[in-house]
């Protein structure tokens, strides 16, 4: 069983960049370990600290400006490496949800299974969202998964976004992959029976 | 009216999820030391076993060094992560090719090598160029470390169906342009996300010219544009690949199988939800400028200027130059460079060395640039000192190095270092991929091999 996710607000991380690839997300150096834990710590490590360790302090992560659950990002975000160590790392600094208006689709599945919500916005809603948040970096944004909407509350501008009713309904329940595939065991013999 | 991708995804459908996945059934699956280590922990939580152990095969290449290896590994991390799948490996049961181990080497060179990857195969690895293995006519795809446990656990993922694209490489490739050209021209057209949700097939007159090795290269590329996965209709070139490799059906297995490949192409009126021409004679040998690998250009171009990138794309583009070093309108050919790295599994087989040996024999390594050759098998070394290849390397001044994916990733000693120009065989131009600071810019073997000899940034038809 891992955490429900519940519909929450919160002000946002902005990172109008576009094409954020794995290796900035966390540098193959740091995938040396064999636990999930920690990665947060290393997360846009090399955007985030100079080469000496010393906090980069024009970057979001070190601005105390910006803060919360939501990280928004510009298109195509998670691209690159199949590295589940990404999904890790986002969500193992606190992330809860990321919104884009493009993931690559291998980040897209770690971040599921990794109770991140992944929402595809339209550019438009996106561009406005950077716009709010810059104006007010306490705007807040709403994200309900039973209903499938969010709300950018410093404008009013809704949309809602897609997710199969399968994951919606894991995140919901705190269900596993796992969990379902080993309850199908007949029915994978079954197909190798069929197959051979 | 089915197209290839669908007749084998479709065949290994265990159950459909309403309004769900696909519970896919996998019949290859590969391990590396890096992206397994949490899932072999996962079902040792669970208390459960690996369900088909003999479906799994493991080699540790990311992390291992390409110099000593018959020494202990130096970094105590990598040390560790590599001990670990060995520890996982015999406690699970399935097959290991450590290192030292005759077959070792980085894993999407091996399976190819030894038969373990087929045609109408599904194949899957926690590691984005599993799209290697589509050159074979098999559905291979990366994976997260989660899905590595699902497949552990059960011999099947939960996996959304992509949409097909078809991409067709009209007309013949002109001289000196590689199976690397032709990717890297694919992904500049594409963009680095432009096949994102897509499953591609590689189709044309081009593309069937290839050898297996090249149509390897092509695919592996696949990612780069955000695609699922890439693969390429099995044909004759195919079939006299794999046969006698050890994994190989043998004797009436072998035409059974056979027989079926042959069944394995998109049918005449097949209809795929997006499908691309490209024209051969308009490819020339290329390199990146950026840093994704989408931000390619042949050879003898010019950066783009700031007004060709859209708005939102902007402050991207020019922090990606500034990272290089490069400036928009500029040209790079003559460009003095530092490193060369001939190498991965995108340009690490006995193809590539071959070519690299062919064009620098009788030369000489410019003085400026260090050059690290690095196979990507033992299986390669083998047969580059078969070959003699290694001598004429030697003569030209270029030493080979122990396989692994070395300084592809730079997790272990072969880093560039900051502010370095390396022109890469490999696949990722990211920021700081081939170590903190680093600048990459890919090429196929032959602009590689031009590089070394000049000590800049070349045309090889020019050399």
């Amino acid at each position: 069983m891992k955490d429900k996710f519940v519909t929450f607000s919160s002000t946002c991380i902005p990172l109008p960049m576009e094409n954020v690839d794995t290796d900035q997300i966390i540098p193959a150096r740091f995938l040396k370990a064999t636990s999930r834990q920690g990665f947060g710590d290393n997360l846009f490590r090399d955007w985030r600290y100079d080469k000496d360790g010393n906090p980069i302090k024009s970057f979001v992560l070190n601005d105390p400006t910006y803060s919360g659950t939501i990280l928004v990002a510009g298109k195509n975000f998670g691209s690159g490496s199949s590295r589940e160590h990404a999904a890790w790392a986002v969500a193992g600094y606190g992330f809860k949800v990321v919104v884009s208006s493009f993931f690559a689709d291998i980040f897209k599945n770690n971040a599921l299974n990794n109770c991140v919500l992944p929402v595809v916005v339209s550019e438009k809603f996106l561009a406005s969202l950077f716009s709010s948040i810059k104006a007010n970096p306490k705007a807040l944004v709403t994200v309900n998964l039973e209903e499938q909407t969010i709300t950018n509350e410093a404008t009013g501008e809704q949309e809602s976004f897609d997710i199969n009713p399968y994951k919606k309904n894991c995140l919901l329940q705190g269900y596993d992959d796992i969990d379902f595939l080993l309850s199908k065991k007949d029915d994978i013999t079954a197909w190798e029976n069929n197959h051979k | 009216m089915n197209t290839l991708f669908d007749k084998i995804w479709d065949a290994h459908v265990v159950n459909l999820i309403p309004g769900g996945p696909s519970q896919l059934y996998i019949d290859r699956h590969y391990c590396h030391e890096v992206t397994s280590p949490q899932a072999f922990a996962g079902l040792r939580e669970r208390g459960i076993k690996v369900f088909r152990p003999e479906k799994t095969f493991c080699s540790p290449d990311h992390n291992i060094p390409t110099l000593n290896q018959d020494k202990p590994i130096q970094d105590p991390v990598s040390r560790n992560q590599v001990e670990t799948l060995t520890k996982n490996a015999n406690e699970f049961g399935v097959t290991l090719y450590g290192l030292g181990h005759p077959k070792n080497g980085i894993i999407h060179v091996i399976g190819p090598e030894n038969g373990l990857t087929l045609p109408g195969y599904t194949i899957v690895c926690g590691d984005s160029h599993t799209s290697t293995h589509g050159a074979f006519g098999a559905v291979a795809f990366g994976i997260g470390t989660s899905e590595v446990e699902m497949v552990l656990a059960s011999q099947c993922i939960l996996q959304p169906k992509p949409k097909t694209m078809r991409i067709n490489v009209n007309g013949k490739l002109k001289p000196f342009v590689t199976a690397k050209d032709i990717a890297l021209y694919i992904i500049s057209k594409m963009t680095t996300g432009g096949a994102t949700g897509y499953f591609v097939e590689y189709a044309g007159e081009a593309i069937r010219n290839l050898s297996m090795e090249e149509r390897m290269t092509v695919c592996n590329l696949s990612i780069e544009m955000g695609a699922r996965g890439g693969m390429i209709a099995p044909d004759e070139t195919t079939f006299e690949y794999v046969k006698g490799r050890e994994f190989a059906p043998k004797g009436e297995a072998w035409d059974k199988a056979v027989s079926y490949w042959r069944t394995l192409k998109s049918d005449e009126d097949a209809v795929f939800d997006k499908e691309i021409n490209f024209d051969a004679a308009d490819i020339n040998p290329r390199i990146t400028y950026g840093t994704n690998p989408g931000m390619g250009m042949g050879i003898e171009d010019t950066i783009p200027t700031i007004d060709r990138i859209d708005e939102a794309g902007k402050i991207s583009f020019q922090k990606s130059l500034d990272y290089m070093g490069f400036k928009a309108g500029q040209k790079l050919e003559g460009h003095p460079i530092d490193y060369v790295f001939l190498g991965s599994c995108t340009n690490g087989r006995i193809e590539d060395f071959r070519a690299f040996a062919n064009f620098v024999k009788g030369k000489k390594k410019a003085d400026n640039v260090t050059a690290w050759l690095v196979p990507g098998s033992w299986g390669v070394d083998k047969q580059i000192r078969e070959e003699g290849l290694d001598k004429i390397l030697n003569a030209a001044g270029f030493e080979l190095r122990q396989p692994g994916c070395s300084a592809c990733l730079a997790m272990n000693e072969d880093k560039i270092p900051a502010g370095k120009y390396a022109v890469s065989t490999s696949n990722r131009n990211f920021e700081g991929r081939q170590g903190p600071g680093s600048r990459t810019i890919l090429a196929g073997p032959l602009v590689a091999a031009a590089a070394a000899i000049t000590g800049k940034i070349t045309n090889p038809a020019n050399v």
